[in-house]
């Protein structure tokens, strides 16, 4: 039988990778890739809770819910966060961070 | 029993799709560990009886959010995409990284709960909830998809003589 055990260390294993991601990668988009990974991360833990018996059935729907508006924020950091990349593309020929230093004083 | 072999099996799926994403040599490559990674989340979701969300999810992650970072490798190039290992300072980060999950993994034991069987939240119930007691952030939520849509077209607009 699945235990609640279970699905938090797999969230947990999968939301340090997205953060060793998110350090050593240089890319920007590779970045973002990494930041879906974490957002994946804390779904499955709300799904986690939200699937068990012994929470109540306003907690367990409330885990449905907020997965839900994870999901648009996630959409919609992916929107801006691509037309800000590609910005940068058409400006500075390269979409690597390190070389982004233009807010820089 | 058997719920807890496929749990496994998926999981591990999982992990080499998420190892793929931040291992990868090739970014084409890294972007379909991501698809890995997140259709087998969608699989976990299955496993723990929230379909509607399985079916968010594949639609969503599996159909908009891998296709948009594909169309923004397409357009842009990145021939100089070094590799993990030119990073000097990679075995902070992995320390770093490896202590945060220590201290994670303890404090989900040490909170340990003991849970009964899975149960299935009711998909009446939830749309009722989810309209009538979250119905105002799901109409900011909308909101701000509306907003995120304008500024993508302001940002990506050309300024005539401005650039």
């Amino acid at each position: 039988m699945i235990d609640l055990i279970h699905i938090q260390i797999l969230s947990a294993i999968m939301f340090c990778i997205g953060v060793y991601g998110v350090m050593t990668r240089r890319s920007a988009i590779l970045i973002l890739m990494c930041i879906e990974l974490m957002l994946n991360a804390v779904n499955i833990n709300f799904i986690g809770f939200a699937a068990f018996r012994d929470f109540s059935e306003s907690q367990r729907i409330f885990g449905h819910v907020i997965v839900v508006f994870i999901i648009t924020i996630a959409a919609v950091e992916l929107a801006l966060a691509i037309a800000i990349i590609l910005r940068l593309y058409k400006n500075k020929s390269s979409v690597n961070i390190d070389e982004v230093d233009l807010m820089k004083w | 029993m058997i719920s807890l072999i496929i749990f496994y099996i998926i999981s591990a799926l999982v992990l080499i799709g998420s190892a793929g994403v931040i291992f990868s040599r090739n970014i084409v490559y890294a972007s379909f560990s991501l698809l890995l990674a997140l259709l087998g989340t969608a699989g976990i979701f299955v496993l723990l009886l929230a379909e509607f969300l399985a079916i968010v999810q594949i639609l969503i992650y599996g159909g908009a959010v891998v296709t948009v970072i594909l169309f923004a490798l397409m357009l842009t190039k990145i021939d100089d995409f070094r590799s993990l290992s030119n990073i000097n300072y990679w075995p902070i980060s992995a320390f770093l990284t490896l202590l945060a999950l220590i201290v994670l993994i303890i404090g989900i034991y040490q909170t340990k709960i003991d849970t009964q069987n899975l149960g299935l939240v009711k998909f009446s119930k939830f749309s009722n909830d989810l309209f009538e007691y979250w119905g105002i952030p799901f109409e900011i939520a909308s909101l701000v998809l509306l907003v995120a849509l304008i500024g993508a077209i302001v940002i990506l607009k050309d300024r005539g003589n401005d650039s």
